[in-house]
This record gives structure tokens, C-alpha cells and sequence, in this order.
């Protein structure tokens, strides 16, 4: 979406994800996600009477690789309390890292070559979860709350980037690109439908070369798609509000996915008084050098080095092919695409066939071997099977598994020969008398033009490139 | 009344049995309870089955550990399982803790019989159980008048011979005053060397637990075991339990102790006696004796009262009526929240909480707790600086001798009472309160001595000398 001339949006992220610890943040319950309510708990992070935090050791490790894998400074950090009441907060406050965070002044750059700065990812624990019977569905006017603990204490990291964001395609690039790096260090499984990870984004416009506008906070956005229409929707709000002579006020805003727009929840003037302190629970976390070497050490390379590691192999990479290899890491598919590579089969095609036909049976992946990859892309390469009849060769192992060769014997992919091929392109030559003169004197464009007829009338079977070479072979 | 050391060692050779020693103290304790209202719960058969067991331990010649079949009384603020722990309010009034704070479970392994759980004022909010829910604890040597607090009900139970040994939490001078009170020896541990899991919170950054007795050698067996590194308190220092027993009858030859002008001015003239006559013991036993002034100890109370209050704001927030205790129903949860703690707290907790919530508070946090947190690093300066000249500070404990009910009504003057004990709880240092003379009607008074980190075992000894001296082998 573009806004009208003349105007300019900044988004800001903050971006929460649960860590992927056996174990919660200061106790050790398990760290699970849909057990039985009220299962994973013990005394402390229950907040029962006399109990008291111990901060586990993993999750500290997942967020250094998380501060690591953002180019962050990883400093000795403190821990706050935020105090608020809220029946599914088990001690009324929230231990969160406040002034002193963990990971800072760091930055993430997006496979467009924009750069987004990374002003913190400091370390909180969760929240459980109420449900609040009859009434509106909130708390106030609830005929009765209940609340389950397992997620409370759960260790997450806060993400929080610089207003560095200009457009809601860029938003979702770097949300996406968030999410890979979470995943790839290991810190997260990225499930946004299981609220692994949360999207909250801070919106604001103003006229190009202005100062920062009065910004709206966006939260409950759980999906990219979500992410994308919020922002759209706010900043298109906020501009005609100030076209119409009104003023952004700075507030919390709902984003309501049914009805694709945002609503106020809150505004600044009611923003709870946190009186965060020191938390006395806790002592200063010192992220030494040894151990800050360790965690480096076993940090596995990001996307971005990935991409960089698959486009060497591409040669002069065209921008489809760039986007594809994007599709290729964030699916984490690359293993096919070099396996298919180092087998002899073309990466391009391999590539290719990864970034769309593995990329749309995603959820059938486990029925395809590599070796099976591989052998279906070298058929293609070598012109034993057409572009076509690749995809559908893909489509059945990725259904139902087995063997590219049998399944293209069985559905009668054979190769046309050579023979046929060429009296199908005499046929077609004859009848298309203008179009065989114009490729004859030089336009090359009418090559296609060829191949989709000579894939019409074979029904798919015909190879485009020995399309192309009979056409070559009558110039 | 014999020592916990004597008792052990009675229990471990067959002299006597953990049982027989259970049932004394349940009768000691019978005879004066109602009306010294010391002890809210008694867990009597609780306590029979650790104590038979020691008993069949014993007769298969195990050896059991320092408090063999020793019974001891516990501060209603530490969590027993299965047992009420109430912090003497009504919002824990009914409730059980799941589990035993690590104190309790290092007691059991040393031999110790927990027989119930004793008063304070609530959540160890104040200086003499009055501010009780379940009604004041009496000082045994004079029922007329207040046995100290908030340890008040644990100082008694040792005063009143019921236990020879028992447990509190001295958060501001919770144990040292009412030891002081009672006439008994009361020690503050470094902050860290006891572990916290289990303890109700009052002020998580100055809470310890720490033991009374009558004598000073049963102060340290009892701290030596409960103390040293717990991974469930991570303010929980590294080290082991030190050695103190062996250390006991040290003596103070050539030990440098600074007698602190602040730690004793404005006392009264029997306090000031006292003092002045310990100073004279330890000096005859070889001690040299340095007069010192550390005016920033004066500024101590003020920062307590923002820095105590601020951390209580927020440990209390969790009683809330949602998961345990009390609950007040009302027509939605916020609701639900405000009444029961309307109802469940008593008048001083609902004082301190709204002190630290202003204190914490936008706007004023840099005026009240902020500047409470850089006075609490000047008192910790200051006693460094004065830890580089002497080995040990003396001085008073309290003001005055153990004073009359309803004799402190206004809050101001109560808190007063502690200016001479929170100055080392701010730093996290170990003191101890030994009683030394009387003052007035006979009523004893409690000399304070005070050292760098670590430096129980020095102050157990100094403190040994102090008990020789003022007639007590």
C-alpha cells in the first residue's frame, strides 16, 4: 500500500517470543505448550509465599544467541520488577529486564539490503492465561475468570527495533526475517498460530522530512498477514484523521483481523504506573567472556549467510531466483537444492522447484527423500522430463512418496523422441508460416511462442529446450 | 532449662529420648502459652513422628547431628509443609504451604524437632507482636509488657523456657530487639549466609533468618546448621556453612572494637551503662578499644522506612485472594483483589504498603526510593570505611528495656525503636544481641555487636565474652 504523496510512515517493532527451554524461566516446571491447564506448576512460579527465582541458565544462553545473531552488544544485565494486579500475573509483578537489558544496539538486515536497528532484546517471563466468562469476554464485568499457570514464567525475549521501518511490506520483511533468525539459533520454533511469537508494531506518519508523528501501538497482531493489513489500515487512518484536521492520539490500539481494523484499548493518559524496581530476587546476570565465547562458538550461520552460501552456487542469480532463494531458507530447504546440485541436476531448475512446488506441499514434506528430489530435477535437466511433468512428478512424491522413474513410467512420461519432437515442430512450422519468419529474422521471443504450442498439442510431454534445438536445428 | 547442646547431647548418648524432651517442652509450653499467647499452632504429631524416629536412629547407634531431638519453635514466616503459616494475618489465616523452606529441612537433618509455629507482628511488620491478627505476644519476664518483634513470639518461647532454641527473621532488628527484650542472645547473620527459600518476604533485600537461645554456643550450633549455600536462593552466597562452634571460645585478645557514639546516643542512662560496662569486659579480656563516630548511620531509619516499605509493596501484592488464603468474594476480580485485602490486612501492612507504593511511585521514585537506595550505599561505605580501622563495632541494641503495651501507639515512635539495629541490615552485615546487666524493674538489656560480612564467628566470641563477664559460665 502507498501512501497519498507527500506522506511518510515509521513503524517500530517489538516483536515477543517464548523461548524453546525444557524448562521455565525461574523454576523447573516444563516449558510446553497445550498440556492439561494448571499441570505445568510448581510453588514458584505459582508465586506461592516464600518462593523464590532462580534464573535458568538455558534460556540466558538462547537469548545471548538471539543478541548475537542481531549484532547486539551483550552487556551484564539486571533484572526489574514491573507491578501490576492481574490474576494470571501468579505475584501480582512481572520479572522483566529493564534499564540494564541483556542484549543492545544491534541491527538486522533484510534480504532487500535495508537495515532495521535493533535497539534491545532483553529477557521477561510470561504471563498464564485468563479466560473470563460471560460479560464482554475482559475481565471487568466477568461472570466468573479462570486462569491457567503453565505459561506463567515461561521465558521469553522482547525484541525492540529502532523507527527504521517504512512501509508495511517492509514491516512483514522484517518480521519474517525475525522469525527465520529465532528459529535458525534455535530460540524459538516460530509458531505465530501458538503465539511463540507476538507482533506488536508502533505506527506513526508524517509529512517527508517532518519530525516523528504521535504514534498508536498495534497489538495483538499474530500472523505476517495480519501484521501487514494492521499497519496499512493504521497509517491510512491516521493520514485522513490529519488531512480531516484532527490529531493522532497517542494510544494502544486492538487489531481486529475479522473486521480488518484497529480499535482503542487503551490511551497514554490511563498507561499504568509499573513502579518497576530492582528485583531483590535476583542477582546482577555477568555474561562473561568464556562463556559468551562458548555460546558463539555453537551459534549456526543465520539466514542471510545461508542465502549468500546458496547464491554462490547460482552464477549471475536472477531477481526471481534471489526471491527464490529467500522462499529456499525460510523454508529451510536448502539441503534439497544442494543435494539436487551436487547430483548433477541444474540448480536453477532445482531452486526453482523448491521454492514453489516443495514450498506449496510444505505439510507433506516428509514423504520426499532428497534422493528423490534430486532424480526427479536431474530427469528435468537432462530434458527427460518437461518443466510440466516435473512438477507433477513432485506433486505425487510429496503426496504419496516413491519413485520419480516408476511414477513418471506409470504416468506415461516417457521421452518423446527426438523423431516425433521434430515432425510435431514441422507441423507447426507449416501452419504458423508469420511467426517462423519473424523468429527466423531474429526474434527470439517467438521461441516461446513454439514451445507452448508444441506443449499443446503433446499434451506436456515435449521438452522446451529440445523444443527450442529442433527450431534452432530449421533456422 | 538445659542448652540445645546439653539436650543433643543427652538424646545422642541415651540419657534421654527425643520423645521424652518433645513432651517437656509441649508441657513447658502448655503451662504458659495461654497466657503468653507465644506459639499460634502446634504441630504435635508432626513432631512425635521426627522425634520417635531420632529415637530408633539413636538406639541403632546412628549418630544423629549437632540438635539431636532438640525441640525448637519456628517463626510463624517460614513455611513448614502441611503446617498453617499464617505471618500472623488473616489473609493467610487456613493456608498450608506445599513444600519446607530450606531451613526447615537443614534443621530436621541436624536432628532438630520443629514442635509449632510462634507469633509476629504481621508479615514481621514491627517492634513489639502487637501488631499481631491473633492477638500480642507477653514477655515472659514481665507479662505486662512487650516481648519485642517482629520475632516476638520465638524470642518468648526461648525466654519462657518452653524451647531452648528457636527461629526468627530480622529484617530491620527483628531478632536482636526482642532478643534484647527477653534477655537472650539473638544474631542477625550476613545477609545471604541463610538461605531465604521458604521465608515469607517482608523486605526481600534485608530479610535473614537467624536463632535464639540462651546461650551463645547454642546461637552458633544452630546457625552453623542452618546455614551455607542453597541453589534455591540465588542471593544465596557461594561458601558452606563456616565454622563457628570451634570459634565460640576465641576470646577478643587483640581484637580492635570501635564503640560507635551513634549506636548508643539517646539511649537510656541504664542502656548507656551497659554498654559502657561490656566495653569494659571486653577491654579487660584483651580487646582494644577504638571510640568512632559514623554520622551516616543516623540517616539509616529514613532510608529503611522508604526501602523496607517499597520492596513489601510488591512482595504482599501476591496475596490477592486468586491461588491461596483468604478470599473475599466480590463481583469481578478486581473486585474480588481490593476486598480481600481490605479485609485481610491489618492496619500497620496496609501503612507499609502504601508507603512503598508512593515511595515507588512515577514522579516520586527519585526523591524517596532512588535517594533511600544511594543513603543505603553511603551506611554501606561508611561501615566499610569503618571495618578497614577495628575488627567489630559495640553498641546498644535498643533504646530502651522491653516497654509496656500500647506504651508506642504512634507509628514514628515504634519505629524508633529500631534505630540502633537497622544500620546493619541496610549493609548486609552480621550483629549480634547479647544481653549484658538490667536496666529499670530488672528488665534486661541487650548490648549489640556488629561486624563486617562474614564475621559471625568473631562476634560469637566477643559475644561469649560478654556472657562470662555478666555472670553466665
Amino acid at each position: 500500500m502507498t501512501l497519498p504523496e507527500g506522506w511518510e510512515l515509521v513503524v517500530g517493532m517489538e516483536v515477543h517470543t517464548e523461548l524453546l527451554t525444557k524448562s521455565k524461566l525461574f523454576c523447573g516446571c516444563e516449558n510446553h505448550f497445550g498440556s492439561e491447564p494448571n499441570t505445568n506448576i510448581c510453588p514458584i512460579c505459582l508465586g506461592l509465599p516464600g518462593s523464590l527465582p532462580v534464573l535458568n541458565k538455558d534460556a540466558v544462553e538462547l537469548a545471548m544467541r538471539i543478541g548475537m545473531a542481531l549484532n547486539c552488544t551483550i552487556a551484564p544485565s539486571t533484572f526489574h520488577r514491573k507491578n501490576y494486579f492481574y490474576p494470571d500475573q501468579s505475584k501480582d509483578y512481572q520479572i522483566s529486564q529493564y534499564d540494564l537489558p541483556i542484549n543492545s544496539n544491534g541491527y538486522l538486515n533484510l534480504p532487500d539490503g535495508s537495515q532495521v536497528t535493533i535497539e534491545r532484546a532483553h529477557m521477561e517471563e510470561d504471563t498464564g492465561k485468563s479466560t473470563h466468562l460471560g460479560g464482554s469476554g475482559r475481565l471487568a464485568g466477568a461472570d466468573r475468570s479462570l486462569v491457567d499457570y503453565n505459561r506463567c514464567g515461561v521465558p521469553l525475549v522482547e525484541i525492540v527495533s529502532g523507527p527504521d521501518i517504512r512501509s508495511s511490506e517492509q514491516a512483514r520483511a522484517y518480521a519474517s526475517e525475525l522469525r527465520g533468525i529465532l528459529i535458525a539459533t534455535g530460540a524459538s520454533d516460530g509458531r505465530l498460530e501458538e503465539g511463540s511469537m507476538r507482533f506488536d508494531a508502533n505506527v506513526s506518519v508524517r509529512k517527508t522530512g517532518d519530525p516523528l508523528g504521535t504514534r498508536c501501538e498495534i497489538k495483538n497482531l499474530n500472523s505476517l498477514r495480519s501484521l501487514q493489513r494492521a499497519i496499512d489500515y493504521e497509517a491510512a487512518r491516521q493520514v485522513e484523521l490529519i488531512l480531516d484536521g484532527g490529531t493522532v492520539r497517542q494510544e494502544t490500539r486492538h487489531w481486529d483481523e475479522g473486521l480488518g481494523e484497529t480499535s482503542t484499548l487503551r490511551v497514554k493518559e490511563d498507561a499504568e504506573d509499573y513502579r518497576y524496581f530492582r528485583e531483590p530476587d535476583l542477582t546482577e546476570l555477568v555474561p562473561d567472556q568464556p562463556w559468551q565465547d562458548r555460546v558463539r562458538a555453537a551459534l549456526p550461520p543465520m539466514p542471510a549467510a545461508r542465502r549468500a552460501k546458496l547464491l554462490e552456487r547460482i552464477p549471475s542469480a536472477t531477481k526471481a531466483q534471489e526471491d527464490a532463494v529467500v522462499v529456499v531458507i525460510d523454508l529451510d530447504l536448502e539441503h534439497f537444492v544442494n543435494a539436487a546440485a551436487d547430483g548433477g541436476a541444474e540448480i536453477s531448475i532445482a531452486v526453482s522447484r523448491a521454492a514453489n512446488e516443495l514450498a506449496a506441499g510444505i505439510d507433506t514434506l516428509s514423504n520426499l527423500t532428497t534422493d528423490a528430489f534430486t532424480q526427479t530435477v536431474l530427469m528435468e535437466s537432462k530434458g527427460e522430463l518437461s518443466a510440466t511433468q516435473s512438477k507433477v512428478v513432485l506433486g505425487e512424491l510429496l503426496a504419496n512418496g516413491g519413485d520419480p522413474k516408476k511414477i513418471a513410467a506409470e504416468k506415461g512420461f516417457e521421452q518423446m523422441s527426438s523423431d516425433s519432437l521434430g515432425a510435431t515442430i514441422d507441423e507447426l512450422i507449416a501452419k504458423n508460416p508469420d511467426e517462423w519468419q519473424r523468429y527466423k529474422d531474429g526474434d527470439d521471443k517467438l521461441s516461446q511462442f513454439f514451445v507452448g504450442q508444441a506443449m499443446k498439442v503433446t499434451q506436456g510431454k515435449a521438452n522446451g529446450k529440445a523444443v527450442i534445438a529442433e527450431l534452432q536445428l530449421r533456422k | 532449662m538445659k542448652t540445645a547442646v546439653e539436650i543433643a547431647n543427652d538424646v545422642q548418648t541415651g540419657a534421654t529420648t527425643a520423645v521424652a524432651q518433645l513432651d517437656a517442652a509441649y508441657v513447658a509450653i502448655e503451662a504458659r502459652n495461654a497466657e503468653l499467647n507465644v506459639f499460634l499452632h502446634l504441630d504435635k504429631e508432626g513432631a512425635r513422628k521426627i522425634a520417635q524416629a531420632i529415637d530408633a536412629r539413636v538406639a541403632a547407634g546412628e549418630n544423629i547431628g549437632p540438635l539431636a531431638g532438640v525441640p525448637i519453635a519456628i517463626k510463624d514466616n517460614l513455611c513448614q509443609t502441611g503446617i498453617p503459616t499464617t505471618c500472623s494475618s488473616k489473609i493467610l489465616e487456613g493456608w498450608k504451604p506445599p513444600y519446607n523452606a530450606t531451613v526447615i529441612d537443614r534443621l530436621v537433618a541436624a536432628g532438630a524437632v520443629p514442635v509449632g509455629k510462634t507469633n509476629l507482628d504481621e508479615f514481621a511488620m514491627g517492634s513489639s507482636t502487637e501488631n499481631s491478627a491473633f492477638g500480642p505476644t507477653r514477655n515472659p519476664l514481665d507479662p505486662s509488657r512487650v516481648p519485642g518483634g517482629s520475632s516476638g513470639g520465638s524470642a518468648a518461647a526461648v525466654a519462657g523456657d518452653m524451647t531452648s532454641i528457636s527461629l526468627g527473621s530480622d529484617t530491620g532488628g527483628s531478632i536482636r530487639q526482642p532478643a534484647a527484650f527477653c534477655g537472650i542472645v539473638g544474631m542477625k547473620p550476613t545477609y545471604g549466609l541463610v538461605s531465604r527459600y521458604g521465608l515469607i518476604a517482608f523486605a526481600s533485600s534485608l530479610d535473614q533468618i537467624g536463632p535464639f537461645s540462651k546461650t551463645v554456643m547454642d546461637s552458633a550450633v544452630l546457625l552453623e546448621a542452618i546455614a551455607g549455600h542453597d541453589p534455591l536462593d540465588s542471593t544465596s552466597l557461594p561458601e558452606p556453612s563456616p565454622s563457628l562452634v570451634s570459634h565460640v571460645n576465641d576470646g577478643v585478645a587483640g581484637k580492635r572494637i570501635g564503640l560507635v557514639k551513634e549506636l548508643y546516643e539517646g539511649a537510656d542512662e541504664s542502656v548507656i551503662n551497659a554498654v559502657m560496662g561490656a566495653v569494659a569486659a571486653l577491654k579487660e579480656a584483651g580487646a582494644q578499644i577504638v571510640e568512632l563516630s559514623i554520622p551516616e548511620l543516623r540517616l539509616g531509619l529514613s532510608a529503611y522506612y522508604l526501602i523496607a516499605p517499597a520492596e513489601a509493596s510488591s512482595n504482599l501484592a501476591r496475596f490477592d485472594g486468586v491461588r491461596f488464603g483468604l478470599r473475599v468474594d466480590a463481583e469481578d476480580v478486581t473486585a474480588m483483589m481490593e476486598a480481600t485485602r481490605t479485609a485481610g490486612f491489618g492496619a500497620e501492612v496496609k501503612r507499609r504498603i502504601m508507603l512503598g507504593t508512593y515511595a515507588l511511585s512515577a514522579g516520586y521514585y527519585d526523591a524517596y526510593y532512588g535517594q533511600a537506595l544511594k543513603v543505603r550505599t553511603l551506611t554501606i561505605n561508611a561501615f566499610q570505611k569503618a571495618y578497614a580501622q577495628v575488627d567489630m563495632l559495640i553498641g546498644a541494641t535498643t533504646p530502651g528495656v522491653a516497654f509496656k503495651f500500647g506504651a508506642k501507639s504512634d507509628p514514628m515512635e515504634m519505629y524508633l525503636n529500631d534505630v540502633f539495629t537497622i544500620p546493619t541490615n541496610l549493609a548486609g552485615d552480621p550483629a549480634v544481641s547479647v544481653s549484658f546487666g538490667k536496666g529499670e524493674e530488672n528488665l534486661p538489656i541487650g548490648v549489640q555487636l556488629l561486624g563486617p560480612g562474614r564475621s559471625e564467628a568473631s562476634l560469637y566470641a566477643a559475644a561469649r565474652v560478654l556472657e562470662i563477664a555478666d555472670g553466665r559460665s
